[in-house]
């Protein structure tokens, strides 16, 4: 049998150390501090968001805890006028895209106006349904090439996505019509419960894109190196040559799939203490450690900074007023039909019968 | 002025107003070099070029999510699903997303976007090529439903349909496409999308009818009329935002209403119909509302479809019932 050769590309082993010299271009301490602080205030932002929600002030939310370097490193990566069209386990680029954290709160507290971004006028908002969004992303990519500037769609998905017919359609179209579209698939093993080795007998993710015709590689998804220099390499060659991309990060989900989930139902707790000791923030402070110096006085700072704007978020967040009465008839139609209008005035006259 | 089939008309608005919006593009399967099956397309690859005009591989939920993407960046996409009976791959991005993005993101971002769709029975096709399932995509909010039923409204119709800022369904009855000529001035003028056609005034009963149905019904109401019954006879067209209000109307002028569609009967528009007319109006009524629809069965292979859509017979029996109601 004649297999595709995926490669795996990796920068960090799991203690922080370099297995390969690090590309001159990131090798800048202020930049790596700063895409450590990314991490970290993706971290804390994602533990003050399962406390909301476990104090009953969000709804479900879906944890990113173990995989901030990839989303992370997709948000820094990408550049203004590309256009991100994200899962809903995606924070973390969304963090890095200029999407406000209050923002985000909103949207996970019930409140479409979390996705009326102030900033990313152009982003998709979080997709539930899985695997639709690849093909909104092969559309935006279309309208992209039209304009000629070079810009690339970027999309994500999960590993369960990659067993939808979307999934196959998007990455199809991609490669046949030649679409600057990055597709970044989280391969955090799990698709809620079912463990990836039950969702395919394909080798790798990676080689589903292969089998479309498109460029395709796995990068360690814990690094947050790799993440970096994958994402910007893959972006670069988009950029250049109008083709589609694929990534397949590996990470594991050190986490329940949503704040509704129970994952000791069915993750072994030796797995889940194995992949711990692989997460991305470990390793990326040992690295820090051991070829910059870092102290662990820098290291309280980055925390106690990220930690007070979540909390400045968490506070704003709160602030936030309610939706006018009956908002939700409003954008469901550029202008709003008789007949609903009708239903509007039915309901506020309602609403105000009961006050 | 010109004289067309409704195919031809469909032609005409799509290439006006490809010419008038270059964001506009027109992707589905074949509709490229070959022009649609039905030929709808036939023509616009030629002019507006394989940038413009596209064939899409068979995969119908990217067609509707690719121009979902492509609609929120600006382009105007105008997507044909080959036929009805092929789009339920699709309903997953029109019900999720296409119908909801403008909501979902507070106006943020939206969905101009045109998905035309050849529908009904009658022209002798194979299995599943036949359907009238207009009502499932009327019961999704956030979408526009629209049929024409004559080469004039198909070209008013859908110049408006492109126009519209919101997504729209543009259900083409395939049964009249080349069902004779209509003479159309080619102004690129827009028909309203929220308001339905009185095509026969009367004062003894409505007939209230949309797409290829519409034939069978004004042939009833000529026949009636040779019976001394005056059948007032609208094309409802946008199937939704449904115009109620013409219906009622007519209804309190007449005081009786008969509804005739191809599709299958329960949750059919008719009973949408039905409903509205009973919550609004039950008072004008001098006799039961009737629906004169196609069963609930599966729509027959072609030796029998003839049997399930309503005949014209169907209706006269119908419009003598609610005469002869005391």
């Amino acid at each position: 049998m004649i297999t595709a050769r995926i490669k795996r590309q990796q920068y960090l082993d799991t203690n922080g150390i370099l297995n390969r010299p690090l590309p001159a271009h990131i090798d800048n301490r202020e930049q790596l501090i700063e895409l450590y602080q990314t991490l970290v205030t993706t971290r804390l932002f994602d533990e003050a968001a399962v406390n909301l929600q476990r104090t009953g002030i969000i709804g479900t939310y879906a944890q990113s805890r173990g995989q901030e370097a990839i989303g992370g490193a997709i948000g820094k990566a990408m550049l203004c006028d590309d256009v991100f069209i994200p899962y809903y386990r995606d924070i973390a680029t969304q963090i890095q895209r200029g999407v406000r954290l209050e923002e985000i709160l909103q949207y996970w507290g019930g409140d479409e106006r979390g996705s009326c971004f102030a900033k990313q006028k152009h982003d998709f908002p979080l997709c539930v349904p899985i695997a639709t969004q690849f093909c909104h992303a092969i559309g935006v990519a279309f309208a992209l090439k039209q304009r000629a500037n070079q810009n690339v769609a970027v999309v994500t998905g999960g590993d369960g996505s990659t067993s939808k017919g979307d999934f196959y359609e998007a990455i199809n179209i991609a490669g046949a019509m030649s679409l600057p579209c990055l597709f970044v698939i989280n391969n955090n093993q799990w698709a809620i419960s079912v463990p990836i080795e039950h969702q395919t007998a394909a080798e790798t993710i990676a080689h589903k894109a292969y089998a479309a015709g498109i460029e395709s590689t796995q990068i360690e998804g814990n690094d947050p190196i790799a993440m970096l220099v994958g994402v910007q390499q893959a972006l670069e060659k988009i950029r250049h040559s109008g083709k589609p991309f694929f990534i397949e990060a590996i990470s594991y989900r050190i986490c329940d799939h949503t704040t509704a989930d129970d994952a000791t139902r069915y993750m072994q707790a030796q797995a889940l203490q194995d992949a711990i000791k692989k997460e991305p923030l470990i390793r990326y402070k040992k690295f820090l450690c051991q070829y910059y110096d870092w102290s662990n006085e820098e290291d309280l700072r980055v925390y106690h900074d990220s930690q007070q704007v979540v909390h400045q978020a968490v506070e704003d967040f709160q602030l936030i007023k309610q939706q006018q009465d009956g908002e939700f008839f409003d954008y469901m139609y550029q202008d709003l039909p008789v007949d609903l209008a009708e239903q509007k005035q039915t309901f506020l006259d309602e609403l105000k019968r009961h006050e | 002025m010109n004289e067309l089939t409704m195919i031809e008309a469909i032609n005409l608005a799509l290439s006006q107003q490809m010419r008038h919006d270059e964001n506009i593009i027109v992707l589905g399967e074949d509709v490229g070099a070959n022009g649609g099956v039905f030929r709808a397309t036939d023509g616009l690859q030629q002019e507006f070029g394989e940038q413009r005009v596209f064939d899409t591989p068979l995969a119908e939920s990217a067609i509707i999510g690719m121009s979902i993407g492509m609609a929120s960046q600006g382009l105007k996409p105008i997507a044909e699903i080959q036929f009805m009976g092929f789009i339920y791959p699709a309903i997953d991005q029109i019900l999720n997303h296409a119908a909801r993005l403008r909501n979902r993101t507070r106006g943020r971002l939206s969905c101009p976007l045109v998905i035309r769709v050849p529908f009904g029975g009658g022209i002798h096709a194979p299995e599943h090529h036949s359907e009238s399932t207009e009502a499932i995509f009327a019961h999704i909010p956030g979408l526009r439903v629209v049929i024409p039923s004559s080469p004039s409204r198909a070209y008013g119709l859908l110049n408006a349909a492109i126009q519209d800022p919101d997504p729209v369904i543009f259900l083409e009855p395939k049964r009249i496409y080349r069902d004779g000529k209509q003479a159309i001035i080619d102004d690129a003028s827009t028909l309203p999308l929220d308001t339905c056609f009185i095509l026969r005034e009367g004062i003894d009963l409505s007939l209230i009818s949309w797409g290829a149905m519409i034939k069978e019904t004004l042939e009833a109401a000529e026949l009636l009329a040779q019976k001394g019954i005056d059948a007032e006879v609208i094309d409802l067209a946008t199937i939704k935002p449904l115009d109620i209000a013409s219906i009622i109307d007519s209804v309190k002028k007449t005081g009786r209403c008969i509804i005739v569609h191809e599709a299958a009967r329960t949750c059919g528009l008719g009973a949408e119909i039905s409903a509205l007319l009973a919550e609004k109006s039950i008072t004008s009524l001098l006799a039961p509302i009737q629906r004169v629809t196609g069963y609930d069965t599966v729509m027959p292979m072609f030796k029998n479809e003839q049997h399930y859509m309503p005949s014209i017979q169907r209706i006269i029996k119908a419009a003598i019932n609610a005469m002869e109601y005391r």
